[in-house]
């Protein structure tokens, strides 16, 4: 994956050749110092309580044993692992060498592993279902990631999008009202993803055509979805329910014994159209940005527009498909939420994930594959947070809210890895 | 660089006398002069927005920052017509119109009459004009005037106004240092928090607590702005990014407050701070409204903020650091400095709203203390075209919208979110001063421009000095 995202860059490769003689010293101090803080916290002042944590909900095919890890052991040994792999790192360093790019998502599964281990060891009622925490993570990454790879399609083309909370929004509203019209969620779904593009292409004509700064479009198009959508349900959705806002669900399609596998079965396959949807999207996305001419094409719109113009890509034609694709898969997101996650729709239902499905898209660095990721961790403090004022924990649950932005600021300001944009994005191309 | 007449040089405009431009006096006829098309002259813009495409293009366009920017336009009338003031208000006038056909559109005496359209079309002209009009009047006799209540709803206007345009000046002041600060909300809310502590935990004598008050505010909101300005100056993490993230942090940090012992009014379930004292909050202008001595305080401010933008070293630092870093740099302005003041500067004055809320109008804190005001500030500031009395009318008007949307809800039953639509719209149209001339056919010379291409060329060519 790093060769071939590298590759084809000049100035990435570049400046990969000059680091390999001086590693960044970053990873290696940022890691150790979270292993000491996990150690010395999750460890060595950790809770007395054993955490249980079940694996199986009774009516599964397979039991499995529920896995009970006790408070201040469970602490001292995942800290001795997390100080096993920042000490690899640090090895790695003293050798000239970078660390490899699994050893940071390995290190923080681990730690938000051992995290929840002191959070449910510590809480008055010391059990939460495991299956279910993940489960509900997945469920609400699946409108995050959507949105994320929008953010991936538009900045990689050279385009800044911050309209993705619109696009979304939009997208569950055209789904709410498609289907309830149509009594299809199908067509609901096909209509969201066409509210969104149109929502991109409104960011695209003014953005390119108009030349008006990207980040005032962005804005501007949140604010008018938002006011466009609420006042569409004050005046159309309230006074008649049943006949503009009943869109019913879109049905779940387990996949026959696969959807029976603990744990990661309901995740990968007990899923609506729309779950099964984004593990395509990413792959899809992924595939055709760094595997097929169209991909490389766009990431030369992305980094080098002159350069593109010069081999004879249309710049701004590129960047208007890009930016309608984009808008269209933040639409399907939006669609989760009014035809899967409850099926009605109400004022602002996005809530602002538009916005942590930009943190996912910095955080995961401009990547598919990495804004998947960042989304699913995402969406797993967002559940965390709820659980959390269930089974009652000494941590306020607003603190957990505050972790993909906090996360996302020290992502961006370089503090663990340097987030790199496009080089292109935000800038307009004047052809001439 | 020419400082002494206090112009910001754009990096390569020439002052009016480029070779190619081949108009020397101004008061040529416009058939004589090969006019440049509008195409021409946003290409010209951008040209020099974007150091020909170098770095992304300036918040405050250029045009609109200082002087001539090496374009002629045509004679007195078409300069009318194709300046931002004219361009301002038909956008104004189009948005509201759209929100008419908005507001109709889900009118059922409207969606009635239309039925037999073209037995009657009076009918539903007639209704469709009633629909459009009755909510604007009543959200003007909301927000202006209304017989029952005189001139009482102007005064209401102007208390919601009053924290907007604080926080707008500080969205303003940012941009013209080249700083999108989306971060105002957060500001203000972090202001408040840090205002209404001082103000019903301290108790002090009655002058005393409210310059503290608004001290504590005022370092509240600087704050938090300089983080993102101190983040941007370092690291260069980019800071629509950080302070769209520091916004939900301060919303979930003051939500942690409210649920402390030390936030919490004794004896409340609900996530309400006690009421600050008496001699902490601004006294009220006149009696029967709730406006209050922060309009005084917005007024000065703006002249202030038109002070320090205007005739002020660091003020004159700010802008030539928005309009090019890079020369400013040369220049020997101390780039990164100036980056943490702008955003402790757009802090602070968020943080004069936050106080304004406070101490002014609400005098007790609570989860949504801010409203929406940091996200209306950022179209207040758009609209307001980034100047101090641009901003300042700016806010009245959306503060006109605020206060009138409320009795437009409750008049006519349309929802208040409509507000949100044509806020939205008067600034996308703004942003965009070609798609407006073109909608009122304004665009003089395009037929006779018909081979634009060459014509771009030449006046980017032109914009930028010939240096392609």
């Amino acid at each position: 994956m790093s060769a071939a995202t590298t590759a084809p860059r000049p100035p990435a490769s570049g400046s990969a050749i000059a680091t390999a003689e001086r590693p960044p010293l970053k990873v290696p101090i940022a890691l150790s110092t979270l292993s000491l803080i996990a150690l010395v916290f999750f460890g060595l002042l950790g809770p007395g309580q054993t955490a249980e944590m079940r694996i199986s909900d009774p009516g599964d095919a397979w039991m499995l044993p529920d896995l009970l890890i006790p408070g201040q052991a469970g602490g001292i040994v995942l800290g001795v692992l997390l100080l096993a792999m920042a000490a690899y790192s640090v090895y790695l360093w003293t050798r000239g060498e970078r660390s490899p790019k699994w050893l940071p998502i390995v290190f923080t599964a681990v730690f938000v592993f051992a995290l929840l281990v002191w959070i449910v060891a510590g809480a008055r009622q010391p059990s939460i279902s495991l299956a279910g925490l993940i489960a509900g993570s997945v469920t609400l990454a699946v409108p995050l990631v959507f949105g994320s790879l929008s953010g991936v399609l538009c900045e990689r083309v050279g385009v800044i999008n911050i309209a993705i909370e619109g696009q979304l929004l939009g997208g569950a509203f055209t789904a709410a009202l498609v289907a309830t019209i149509t009594g299809s969620p199908y067509i609901g779904l096909l209509a969201a993803a066409g509210a969104g593009a149109l929502v991109s292409m409104v960011l695209a004509v003014f953005s390119i055509k108009y030349l008006v700064n990207q980040i005032i479009v962005g804005v501007v198009l949140n604010v008018l979805v938002s006011g466009l959508t609420g006042f569409l349900f004050g005046t159309l959705m309230v006074p008649n329910k049943a006949q503009f806002n009943t869109p019913g669900r879109l049905d779940i399609l387990p996949i026959p014994l696969l959807a029976d596998i603990p744990i990661i079965g309901p995740i990968l396959f007990r899923q609506s159209i729309a779950g099964y949807l984004m593990y395509i999207a990413v792959a899809v996305v992924w595939f055709a940005l760094f595997k097929t001419r169209w991909g490389l094409r766009v990431r030369a719109v992305g980094e080098h527009p002159q350069a593109a113009d010069t081999l004879g890509v249309n710049v701004n034609a590129t960047r208007f498909w890009n930016v309608t694709l984009g808008g269209a898969i933040a639409g399907i997101g939006g669609a989760i939420f009014t035809l899967v996650t409850i099926d009605s729709f109400t004022k602002e239902i996005s809530g602002g994930r538009g916005f942590i499905a930009l943190a996912a898209l910095i955080f995961g660095r401009w990547n598919p594959i990495g804004a998947f990721l960042a989304s699913l961790l995402f969406g797993f403090a967002y559940n965390l947070q709820s659980i959390l004022g269930i089974i009652g924990t000494p941590v306020p649950s607003q603190f957990m809210a505050m972790l993909p932005y906090l996360v996302t600021i020290f992502a961006v300001a370089g503090v663990v890895g340097r987030s790199r944009p496009p080089a292109a994005s935000g800038i307009p191309y004047v052809k001439g | 660089m020419a400082t002494e007449d206090g112009k910001i040089p754009d990096s390569s405009a020439p002052e009016g006398t480029a070779p190619g431009d081949s108009v020397p006096g101004a008061t040529v006829p416009a058939k004589a002069a090969p006019a440049e098309s509008p195409q021409d002259v946003q290409a010209a813009d951008v040209a020099l927005d974007t150091a020909g495409g170098l770095h992304e293009p300036s918040l405050v366009p250029v045009s609109s920052q200082s002087g001539d920017v090496g374009h002629k336009q045509g004679n007195v009338l078409q300069q009318i017509m194709m300046g931002s003031g004219f361009v301002s208000i038909l956008a104004v006038v189009v948005a509201l119109v759209l929100g008419g056909l908005l507001i109709a559109s889900t009118d059922s005496d409207v969606a009635r009459t239309a039925g037999y359209f073209f037995g009657r079309p009076s009918d539903f002209l007639g209704a469709l004009w009633s629909a459009m009009t009755s909510s604007y009047v009543a959200l003007f006799q909301g927000a202006v005037f209304n017989p029952r209540q005189g001139f009482l709803p102007l005064l209401e206007t102007m208390t919601v106004a009053t924290p907007l345009i604080c926080a707008a000046l500080g969205v303003a002041l940012a941009f013209r240092a080249g700083l999108f600060n989306i971060g105002a909300q957060g500001q203000v809310i972090i202001s408040a928090t840090a205002a209404a502590y001082a103000g019903f935990a301290w108790h002090l004598p009655s002058v005393v607590h409210l310059i503290v008050v608004i001290v504590m505010g005022i370092v509240g909101g600087a704050i938090w702005g300089a983080i993102a300005g101190v983040l941007k100056a370092r690291t260069g993490a980019h800071e629509v990014i950080v302070t769209i993230m520091l916004n939900y942090i301060a919303l979930f940090f003051l939500d942690f407050l409210l649920n402390t012992p030390a936030f919490r009014r004794p004896g409340e379930n609900t996530p309400i701070s006690p009421r600050i004292d008496e001699s902490a909050a601004y006294p009220p202008l006149i009696p029967g409204s709730r406006l209050h001595f922060g309009f005084i305080v917005v007024v000065l401010l703006t002249i202030a903020v038109w002070w320090l933008l205007n005739r002020s070293t660091i003020g004159f630092e700010f802008r030539a650091v928005g309009a090019n870093p890079a020369a400013a740099r040369t220049a020997g302005v101390k780039v990164p400095l100036a980056m943490i003041l702008a955003m402790a500067f757009a802090g602070a004055l968020a943080g004069f709203g936050g106080v304004a809320q406070v101490a002014g109008t609400e005098k007790v804190l609570t989860g949504g203390i801010a409203a929406q005001i940091g996200f209306d500030s950022i179209t207040v500031a758009l609209l307001g075209r980034s100047t101090p009395w641009g901003t300042f009318f700016a806010g009245l008007l959306f503060g006109a919208f605020r206060a009138g949307a409320v009795q437009m809800q409750i008049q006519t039953g349309t929802p208040i979110d409509i507000v949100l639509v044509v806020q939205s719209l008067i600034v996308l149209f703004i942003a965009a001063p070609p798609l407006i001339r073109s909608i009122f056919g304004l665009n003089p010379g395009r037929k006779k421009n018909k081979p634009a291409r060459p014509a771009r060329r030449s006046a980017v060519a032109t914009a930028t000095g010939g240096a392609k």
